[in-house]
């Protein structure tokens, strides 16, 4: 009987409760390895370098780092400049999808004939391709033939070319973003209005509550999961902005709708860039600023769990 | 569709005759031939697919495969399909354009063949394959630009075609008095401007004070640079160029002209076909050299469309017949015919179709274009100056009053990339 005394049981029956969760999580830790974090630091391996994608890499230290964020003797990088505040005004102009979107799911959680076609229509935006979207939105902004401009004229306003202006081109770009963002944040809080607890309602309605103190005090508060989920999702977005600009200007006009992911395929992928050590470069600086917001908002996930306790 | 149909077929049939008279007695290939091309509009795609068609007519035996890329999209691909695994026969664009891949060693130098005379007829357009005194692949097609500009408007308005810089600006202000605008131009893709900075610059300062600039050697804060501004803006400040063309893409752009909101517009001869496809007839449209500004012979710009050899390619004995084949001056007559590409032939010892704007074309190349031919901004500047230097050139054209701000982001760009 021998085989069944501790010792001689093998290794891995003896370890089973400690490793299986281990072996179940390996293909996915094996995978985000290999295309997520290698990948990281590839980039800012790469970074250090001088390299046009094809031939030799020649080490190069800081100095892409330097030129971007004009460190030493030389002035900064005003594309780089430029591409950031871009990027700044997106993250702000961007989180009005979240409201907008509590707005339209407040007037949509109602019962009334044909609902759920009116939520189908509102929610189409984000259905359709983000490239549809800019197409849609370029031609609206026509300085000619637009529609934009069409109304305008009706109200008897100037023709304005949003889109060739480098002062307007970066909120037009923001503009039609949000409308697919709207319709995003509105689905989050269609689901999270069914979750509501009616009781409470009905509580706080004998209270006296209405109106804007019921959305207050009573509804928001059941909607955090959707808020916080909304808010993630929209600076996630803001921050990767890039098909919109793509399309719509092309980071024109002379580079004004930039923003640092553009600017680093730009420098790097682009039919003219074969600075990889530069785009890289960019690159980390991006991965930084968005390491900063998603840690951040780990940070109050995990304090919200811990106060929930 | 139709005549897009009938013009491949014509097309196939033609080379394959041609094919099989001119190399009747040639050895037969055999193995395999990799060809990746960048031929995807309509016209070049059934040009493509007639000269794989005329060469495997030649070669039964030959086991060819086509891969036909967009074209926008291979400019961008070429880098990872030189590296691993290449195909045999690559498209690519002359001069400084194929520096990058020159460099890293990844295009075949294919000096031999011009040397041992395999490849006759293309002494004149050897210049724009070389670098450093080598050769890395052979040209299918060149075209001129030039300014097209609307006949039937200019008769109305009693204008000739203008020889001088002083005549064009007459011209140009007659035009804006009759509420239009000279010339039509879309800045979207920021290439166009590149091409009126080219004639601007050849015109002001001459051909070889452009090639200068090209390579680095002058700064762009130079009083003849700003000479050359100070031209252009002439142009611009009179109200000259449609308004929004930063909106616009080049096509978008020909609307202009063909409702004749704009007289002319300053292209490449690929607009021609845009232009009679749009239903103006040869009767509206024709055609002039740019205007002489400074005392200097002129220099023209005519890009010219290429194949290449990777260096890594299996192949390289069948490819280098497959580019002596489209080099030969037969094929060159028929891919480049009217109905074809309608573009001008690379061999000496071709026919140029008959066709009021090749055949203009053709006579100011040869005769008229002694300062020098230029390849075009995007392919004589290195590719970082000259992305850069086209989004300058766009900032210009909409703000003029940017110049000095522009020129000296221009410069601060050479001093860091002419290293």
């Amino acid at each position: 009987m021998s085989s069944l005394t501790p010792t001689s049981r093998s290794w891995y029956k003896r370890n089973e409760i400690a490793l299986t969760p281990w072996l179940f999580l390996l293909p996915a830790m094996l995978f985000f390895a290999v295309y997520v974090i290698v990948p990281i630091g590839q980039s800012f391996w790469i970074s250090f370098h001088q390299w046009d994608g094809l031939g030799e890499k020649t080490y190069i230290g800081t100095a892409n780092y330097e030129r971007l964020l004009g460190i030493g003797d030389q002035n900064i990088d005003r594309k780089f400049e430029t591409s950031f505040w871009n990027n700044l005004k997106w993250l702000a102009l961007y989180l009005l999808a979240v409201p907008a979107g509590l707005f339209i799911a407040l007037f949509l959680n109602q019962t009334v004939r044909g609902i759920r076609l009116y939520k189908s229509l509102f929610f189409f935006p984000f259905v359709i391709s983000q490239v549809v979207v800019g197409l849609v939105f370029s031609w609206f902004y026509l300085p000619r033939e637009g529609l934009l401009n069409a109304i305008l004229g009706l109200v008897g306003a100037g023709p304005v070319n949003i889109l060739g202006d480098p002062t307007l081109a970066t909120y037009g770009i923001i503009a039609a973003g949000l409308w697919p963002q709207t319709a995003y944040c509105m689905i989050l809080y269609l689901t999270g209005l069914n979750a509501v607890d009616p009781e409470q309602v009905e509580a706080a309605r004998l209270d006296g509550a209405k109106g804007y103190k019921m959305l207050w005090y009573i509804i928001l508060p059941q909607l955090k999961p959707a808020t916080f989920i909304a808010f993630v999702v929209t600076i996630i977005g803001a921050l990767r902005s890039f098909d919109l600009i793509s399309v719509m200007t092309n980071g024109g006009p002379f580079g004004s709708t930039r923003v640092l992911s553009f600017y680093m395929f730009e420098e790097s992928l682009s039919e003219f860039g074969f600075r990889m050590g530069y785009g890289s470069a960019i690159a980390v600086v991006l991965f930084f600023i968005m390491l900063g917001f998603i840690g951040y908002f780990l940070y109050a996930m995990w304090r919200d769990e811990k106060g929930a306790r | 569709m139709h005549s897009i149909l009938k013009t491949s077929c014509a097309a196939v049939a033609a080379l394959g005759m041609a094919a099989s008279a001119a190399f009747a007695d040639g050895h037969q290939l055999s193995g395999d031939l990799k060809i990746t091309s960048d031929m995807s509009n309509p016209a070049p795609r059934a040009v493509m697919e007639g000269l794989v068609a005329g060469f495997q007519e030649m070669h039964p035996e030959l086991n060819i495969e086509l891969t036909i890329v967009d074209r926008e999209a291979w400019k961008t691909q070429i880098r990872n399909a030189l590296g691993a695994n290449p195909p045999d026969v690559v498209n690519w664009y002359a001069a400084n354009r194929m520096g990058p891949y020159v460099e890293a060693g990844l295009f075949e130098d294919i000096s031999d063949m011009y040397a041992n005379g395999d490849l006759p007829g293309l002494d004149a357009v050897q210049g724009a394959l070389t670098l450093d005194g080598k050769q890395y692949g052979v040209p299918y097609t060149y075209y001129q630009w030039g300014v097209y500009y609307r006949e039937d408007i200019f008769n109305e308005l009693g204008l000739s075609e203008p020889v001088t810089f002083d005549e064009e600006i007459a011209n140009c202000q007659v035009i804006v008095d009759s509420g239009r605008a000279c010339y039509a131009i879309g800045t979207k893709f920021l290439w166009t401007a590149g091409g009126w900075f080219d004639y601007m610059n050849m015109r002001t300062n001459g051909f070889d004070f452009h090639m200068q600039l090209a390579r680095g050697e002058v700064e762009w804060t130079d009083p003849r640079v700003r000479e050359t501004f100070a031209n252009w803006r002439k142009l611009i400040d009179m109200g000259g160029f449609i308004a929004d063309h930063q909106s616009y893409s080049w096509q978008e752009a020909l609307n202009f002209m063909i409702d004749g909101e704009a007289t002319s517009y300053l292209m490449g001869n690929f607009a021609v076909a845009a232009m009679r496809e749009a239903g103006l007839t040869d009767e509206q449209i024709d055609f002039y050299q740019f205007p002489l500004i400074g005392d200097y012979p002129q220099g023209e710009d005519a890009p010219t469309d290429t194949f290449h050899i990777p260096s890594g390619a299996e192949n390289k004995d069948n490819a280098r017949a497959f580019l002596q084949y489209v080099t030969s001056a037969n094929v060159q007559t028929e891919i480049n015919s009217g109905d074809a590409l309608g573009q001008l032939p690379i061999n000496a010892a071709s026919g140029v179709d008959a066709d009021e704007f090749l055949e203009q074309g053709f006579a100011m190349l040869s005769t008229n274009a002694q300062g020098g031919v230029a390849q075009f901004f995007d392919r004589d500047f290195p590719a970082e100056m000259a992305s850069v230097g086209m989004e300058g050139l766009q900032e210009f054209m909409v703000f003029p009053d940017h110049l000095d701000d522009i020129l000296a982001r221009l410069e601060d760009a050479r001093q860091r990339i002419y290293q």
